[in-house]
C-alpha cells in the first residue's frame, strides 16, 4: 500500500522535474554558436550566429579557410574593430553582400547571460568540450 | 481482414508523409539562445522556413547537406575572392580495418566539397595512412572528425554513415591500393635505374628514355 503511495506521488514529481530540465534545457539549432567574450562586456546583447543559415549560402572554406575563423567556438575574438575594417563577418556584412554593421541587433539577438559556446540539440550534449 | 490491413497500411502511409518534411525546428523565441524580448526577434528567419525546403535527414539540422549540394537546391559559394581556387580531391581513405565496428570509408571529395585542405592537414590529420592515431574517445572529445562531427556536421549518434564498409571488403581495397603503389613505386625506381644508366652511358637514341632526357 505505502509502495503503491510512493509510485502514485513519485510519478508526478518526476515528470515535473523532467519538464522543469526540458524547458531549461536550450533547443537552439544544431550549430548555434554564441559569441560573447565581449558582448555583454560592451553592454550589447550576446551574438548569436546560426551555422544552418550560413551554409546555406557560404561553404565552409570561405569562414574557416578564406576568412581565417578558427574551428572551436570561443577561440575566436571578434571585435566590432575587424567588422567594421572588414575583416571575419565584415568581410560579407558591409552592405553589400550581407547586412551592415549599423544593424546592431540582428546579430546581438542572444538571451543575456549566454556563456560562448556551440549549441543544438541532444546530440552535441554528453562528453564534449565544444 | 484485408481491409483492416488495407487500412493501417493506409495508416502508415498517412503518418510517413505528413512527417517526412515536418522536422523539428523550433521558434526562435522558444530556442534558448534567442532573448524573445529582443528587437530582432521578428526580424530573423525561423529555420524550419528555409530547412524544410531542402533534403530532409533525421539528424543535425535534419537536412541532408551533401545532397542539397549535389542536387544544386542550394549553391553556397566556394569563396569570396573570385581568384581563389577551389580546391577538390576525390580518393576515398579506409580506416579502422580490423576493428569489432566496420570499417570506415572516408570520403575526401564530400569534405573538400565544402572544406579546405588546410582545414584538417596537417594540424588535425597527418596525410599518411596510418599515421594518425584516429580514436572514438577523442573524436567523442570535439578532437579529431569531432571538431565538426557533433557540433556542425552529423552527430556522432550516426555511427553506421562512418563505418560503413565490412572489414574484409576494406581490407581487399586497401591491399589493391597498396599493391597499386608498390607497383608505381618499382616502376619509378625502375626508370630511375634507367635513366641513371643512360646517363652514365651518354645518350642514345635508341632508348625509349632518351627523348624524356632533356
Amino acid at each position: 500500500m505505502i509502495r503503491r503511495l510512493h509510485a502514485l506521488l513519485g510519478a508526478p514529481l518526476l515528470v515535473g522535474v523532467l519538464a522543469i530540465g526540458h524547458s531549461l534545457e536550450s533547443r537552439a539549432e544544431y550549430a548555434d554558436v554564441v559569441l560573447n567574450r565581449n558582448s555583454e562586456k560592451e553592454g550589447m546583447r550576446p551574438v548569436v550566429f546560426p551555422h544552418w543559415f550560413h551554409r546555406i549560402r557560404f561553404r565552409c572554406k570561405v569562414c574557416h579557410a578564406e576568412l581565417g575563423f578558427k574551428m572551436r567556438a570561443g577561440s575566436n575574438l571578434v571585435t566590432m574593430g575587424d567588422i567594421i575594417d572588414g575583416r571575419f563577418c565584415g568581410a560579407c556584412h558591409n552592405g553589400e553582400i550581407a547586412w551592415a554593421p549599423e544593424n546592431c541587433d540582428l546579430c546581438h539577438s542572444g538571451k543575456p547571460g549566454l556563456p560562448p559556446g556551440i549549441f543544438g540539440g541532444h546530440e552535441t550534449n554528453g562528453p564534449g568540450i565544444w | 481482414m484485408p481491409h483492416r490491413k488495407f487500412l493501417s497500411a493506409f495508416a502508415i502511409l498517412c503518418a510517413s508523409i505528413a512527417t517526412a518534411h515536418s522536422g523539428n525546428w523550433t521558434k526562435l523565441s522558444e530556442d534558448g539562445v534567442h532573448d524573445p524580448r529582443g528587437p530582432a526577434i521578428e526580424l530573423l528567419q525561423y529555420p524550419g522556413d528555409a530547412l524544410s525546403n531542402l533534403p530532409s535527414d533525421t539528424a543535425g539540422n535534419e537536412v541532408d547537406w551533401i545532397r542539397a549540394l549535389r542536387a544544386g537546391v542550394i549553391q553556397p559559394r566556394p569563396s569570396i575572392d573570385p581568384d581563389r581556387e577551389d580546391r577538390r580531391l576525390d580518393k576515398d581513405i579506409y580506416l579502422d580495418l580490423y576493428g569489432s565496428m566496420p570499417s570506415v570509408r572516408f570520403p575526401h571529395l564530400a569534405h573538400t566539397e565544402w572544406l579546405d585542405c588546410s582545414n584538417c592537414h596537417d594540424h588535425l590529420f597527418l596525410p599518411k595512412r596510418g599515421a594518425n592515431n584516429i580514436s572514438m574517445f577523442l573524436i567523442l572529445q570535439g578532437q579529431q572528425c569531432g571538431v565538426c562531427h557533433g557540433a556542425v556536421a552529423f552527430p556522432l549518434t550516426e555511427c553506421s554513415r562512418c563505418h560503413s564498409v565490412p572489414n574484409h571488403e576494406a581490407q581487399r581495397i586497401v591491399a589493391a591500393i597498396e599493391a597499386a603503389e608498390k607497383e608505381k613505386q618499382a616502376g619509378a625506381s625502375d626508370g630511375a635505374v634507367k635513366r641513371r644508366d643512360a646517363g652514365t652511358a651518354g645518350p642514345r637514341k635508341d632508348s625509349p628514355n632518351a627523348g624524356k632526357q632533356q
